[in-house]
């Protein structure tokens, strides 16, 4: 069921809601939280489908915020709001309100957010892209638990981990993380198993692709090793490195579905980790809502202490290393034993 | 082996799920309807969720001539037609690659011997590591020869550190000393810490909220007890009938089949006190503790009832009686409904009755906990207000439907003050995600992962039969079932059981 209200009030929408919900004959539904996802015209459209499949597992309201201050003096100068009211099978099995804000109001989204929250439940803002600079400064990321951006989706990905880093604020979570839970948890099933010391790790994917940045990070944090990042032509990460005295632990995703795990003295094994869908990375986000430390962990370790590869990349698009690691770059070995302590040293610092 | 010098493992870090280490499961009777239906498509799902170990391995042995590749197709049928997660290729790939079948008999050494060489195989080609978990879907009066079959072959043990267990299926036993058997010979090969027994009741996740429902929650937990508890209903039914398993069936009974195991672990999930911690030893401690204060009714002729159901039209089609089906002698007289009354020797539970039923052709499929909550001492209303008012209740709803209700009484909107029953819900399709992990998903992880809180322990499943075997014995001198026609909610005797009480039974 849908209802437009043109020109209407927060207020108005509640009543929208409650009118829609005993108009398809139930009143009451048990949703968990409220979604706020700010976008634009044009990626509304796939954010909401995305929530949608999500709000299968987590029946929530979702709200999308879509801002259109104008493009002319009039049309920033007259202010309105309009409303598109979906409930039952049109909206997942939550229910939907999209928010288009007209003039002046696109700069006061929480104003109109602030009354359709849920009662209790727990808020998540989601910025599909073009994220702000402090989220948890946002006035529409002040209002929830946790915020959800995507720095895969910035004009410059791995220099929006930084600004991530430089922000962060308990609640706060990126997709390029969610994307590498599966690597990661592949990893240290790997790990689980006995092994010699990790000596050095290795990173591998496309350029502009910040989860690999950050699963390098996530490695040189936990493992207290130099982490190299290497470019490939992709598609996404594809491939993971872990030197060990009896040779490399690595993990292999040339296809973006099925890698192959070797580990020393044990057969090759494949393992399938597919590319997810955004739908099913907003489900995993949903799922906890507490603050999630390890990633602050690993985002605050700094892209800049990943050692870059440049062999194969276009090198404007790259800071330039230290000195000395660009030495190391080619032959490694001996560097990596001081960029280690180095890297440890450092990484006590910050704990 | 351990996780805490695992570097990339952090109990803070809550989005790594527990992946089962190195590992493999052999199914024998890897033909059966449970192996197609639930085991298979669970394996595949878990594998889809990225639960299993890379390298992960499934064995079937059956008396079939197939090749790994037959098998293998076998899975894959069962997968597309049973799995709860979309197919994909890429994990079916990585599955597809451990799939081995031993084909033989129980009795053959030479079949085990093969078992033997693919495990060894699958060692070196897949790393399993050398841990196994054996899955007997098979009947029992198999599994002394299985067992011994695999101790014999020095299957049994594990090299090292790794591991070796045993999976089996209901029924353990069709009495207590049967049970005790049953026990003793899989113990003889395998230590009791190894024995996984699935009741896959509790690797429901509605099962396991009871415990989260209880001990979680404030709100619960001070009404718990016999001073507004007036009485619990347990109650499994089924809308089938006994369908193709007149063998299995008839002389074991619904008493048998389903009170002794799943009925009884609803119970002490429910009345249990708080354990000490959720570790398994903790948990056992308490189930044991209720379970052995269980005691039956004095008069078991008033206090239980069985029944038989019988010819009639159940929800738009004509059924036969449960004495006129195949393979059924017209003179069993073999439950096909069972309702029993208990009492709990405690200070909680002292003078709460617990009313246990279960039975085939009922109503509809349906199992639900119903705490039943005793009248307000006082009501300050207008004799006539509340006649329509019933007692508060609390149900669980473990399936279909999986949820929770609550019953209370409420204004009816007008003029007059008139208080009348209304129900609240909450459903887990509705909060949660829509499908929740198969119970079997649960269970075969936790076995590969070596968790064995949802598994029922041999001392639950003797205490069990020490409280059902007499009331087996009275029905066994007394008299006969009483008849039911197919599609209602069972004999008239068993509404005069709680009428006595001055009770009913909820319709679920």
């Amino acid at each position: 069921m849908k209802i437009d209200l043109t020109n209407t009030t927060s207020s108005k929408i509640n009543a929208g809601l409650i009118e829609a919900r005993r108009a398809i004959g139930t009143p009451a539904v048990g949703m968990v939280l409220t979604l706020v996802i700010v976008t634009d015209e044009g990626n509304a459209y796939d954010a909401l489908k995305a929530a949608g499949d999500a709000s299968r597992e987590h029946p929530s309201r979702t709200l999308v915020v879509i801002k259109r201050p104008g493009r002319t003096p009039r049309d920033r100068a007259k202010s309105r709001l309009d409303a598109e009211v979906r409930v039952g099978s049109d909206a997942g099995t939550g229910e939907t309100v999209l928010l288009r804000l007209h003039g002046e109001l696109a700069n006061h989204a929480e104003a109109v957010v602030l009354p359709l929250l849920l009662p209790d439940a727990p808020v998540v803002v989601w910025w599909p892209e073009e994220a702000p600079e402090k989220p948890a400064e946002d006035p529409l990321g002040k209002l929830a638990q946790r915020r959800i951006t995507d720095a895969a989706s910035a004009e410059d990905p791995v220099g929006a981990l930084g600004v991530r880093a430089g922000s962060y604020s308990p609640g706060d979570t990126d997709l390029a993380w969610t994307r590498i839970t599966p690597w990661r948890s592949m990893l240290a099933a790997a790990l689980d198993q006995r092994h010699s010391a990790i000596s050095a790790a290795e990173v591998e994917g496309e350029p502009y692709n910040p989860s690999t940045e950050l699963l390098g990070m996530w490695l040189a944090d936990r493992l207290k090793v130099p982490v190299a990042r290497k470019v490939s032509d992709g598609p996404g990460l594809t491939a993971v490195r872990l030197d060990t005295a009896d040779g490399a632990i690595s993990l292999d995703r040339a296809d973006g579905a099925l890698a192959e795990l070797a580990m020393p003295g044990q057969p090759d094994r494949h393992v399938a980790l597919k590319r997810r869908e955004t739908a099913e990375l907003i489900a995993e986000e949903l799922r906890r809502l507490d603050p999630d430390e390890i990633y602050k962990s690993a985002v605050q370790f700094g892209v800049e202490r990943l050692k870059f590869d440049r062999s194969q990349e276009d090198s404007a698009t790259r800071p330039l290393p230290d000195e000395d690691e660009q030495k190391a770059a080619a032959p490694a070995k001996k560097s990596a034993a001081t960029a280690k302590k180095a890297a440890g040293s450092a990484a006590g610092k910050s704990k | 082996m351990s996780t805490s010098s695992n570097p990339l493992r952090d109990p803070q870090d809550r989005r790594l799920p527990r992946i089962a280490g190195p590992s493999g499961l052999v199914i024998f009777g890897v033909t059966g309807d449970l192996s197609r239906k639930k085991l298979m498509p669970a394996v595949y799902d878990l594998a889809n969720r990225g639960l299993l170990p890379p390298g992960f391995s499934l064995v079937g042995f059956a008396r079939r001539d197939w090749e790994d590749e037959d098998f293998a197709q076998v899975v894959h049928d069962a997968v597309k037609e049973h799995a709860r997660t979309p197919f994909r290729e890429e994990v079916w790939q990585q599955l597809a690659e451990g799939f081995r079948f031993v084909p033989g008999e129980f009795d053959d050494d030479n079949s085990f011997e093969a078992l033997r060489a693919t495990i060894d195989e699958l060692d070196k080609a897949r790393g399993t590591g050398g841990n196994f978990a054996f899955y007997l879907s098979v009947p029992p009066k198999f599994f002394p020869k299985v067992v011994q079959q695999l101790k014999k072959h020095g299957l049994s043990q594990g090299q090292g550190d790794s591991w070796r267990r045993a999976v089996i299926e209901k029924p353990f036993g069709h009495d207590l000393a049967s049970a005790q058997e049953l026990n003793r010979v899989v113990h003889e090969v395998f230590e009791p810490v190894d024995v996984f027994r699935i009741d896959h009741y509790l690797g429901k996740e509605t099962v396991q909220n009871i415990l989260a429902l209880r001990f979680a929650n404030t709100m619960f937990e001070p009404i718990w007890n016999r001073s507004y508890v007036d009485h619990v209903q347990i109650t499994m039914a089924e809308d089938i009938g006994i369908g193709g398993r007149a063998g299995y069936y008839d002389g074991i009974g619904a008493a048998r089949d389903v009170i002794q195991n799943h009925l009884l672990q609803l119970l002490a999930l429910t009345a249990m006190e708080e354990p000490g911690s959720f570790h398994p030893k903790a948990l056992v401690t308490e189930k044991l503790k209720v379970l052995s204060a269980v005691e039956l009714p004095e008069d078991l002729g008033r206090y239980t009832v069985r029944g038989q159901y019988a010819h009639a039209w159940q929800g738009g089609e004509e059924v036969l009686g449960y004495l006129e089906e195949e393979g059924i002698d017209p003179k069993s007289k073999t439950d096909t409904y069972a309702a029993i009354k208990l009492t709990i020797n405690n200070r909680r539970w002292a003078g709460v009755p617990f009313y246990l039923r279960t039975g085939k052709r009922l109503g509809r499929r349906v199992t639900e906990i119903a705490v039943v909550f005793k009248r307000a001492p006082y009501l300050p209303f207008e004799s006539g207000a509340t006649e329509e008012l019933g007692q508060n209740a609390l149900v669980i709803r473990v399936q279909p439907d999986e949820g929770i209700t609550v019953r209370f009484g409420s204004k009816v909107p007008g003029t007059s003050m008139e208080v009348r029953d209304v129900t609240m819900d909450f459903a887990y399709g509705e909060s949660f995600t829509e499908s929740s992990p198969e119970a079997y998903e649960r269970l075969l992880l936790d076995v590969l992962l070596g968790d064995a809180n949802l598994f029922p322990r041999h001392q639950e499943v003797e205490l069990s039969w020490m409280i059902l075997d007499p009331i087996e014995e009275h029905w066994e001198k007394h008299g006969r079932p009483a008849q039911y026609p197919a599609g209602t909610w069972g004999p008239v005797e068993a509404d005069e059981m709680l009428a006595r009480d001055g009770r009913s039974w909820r319709r679920p």
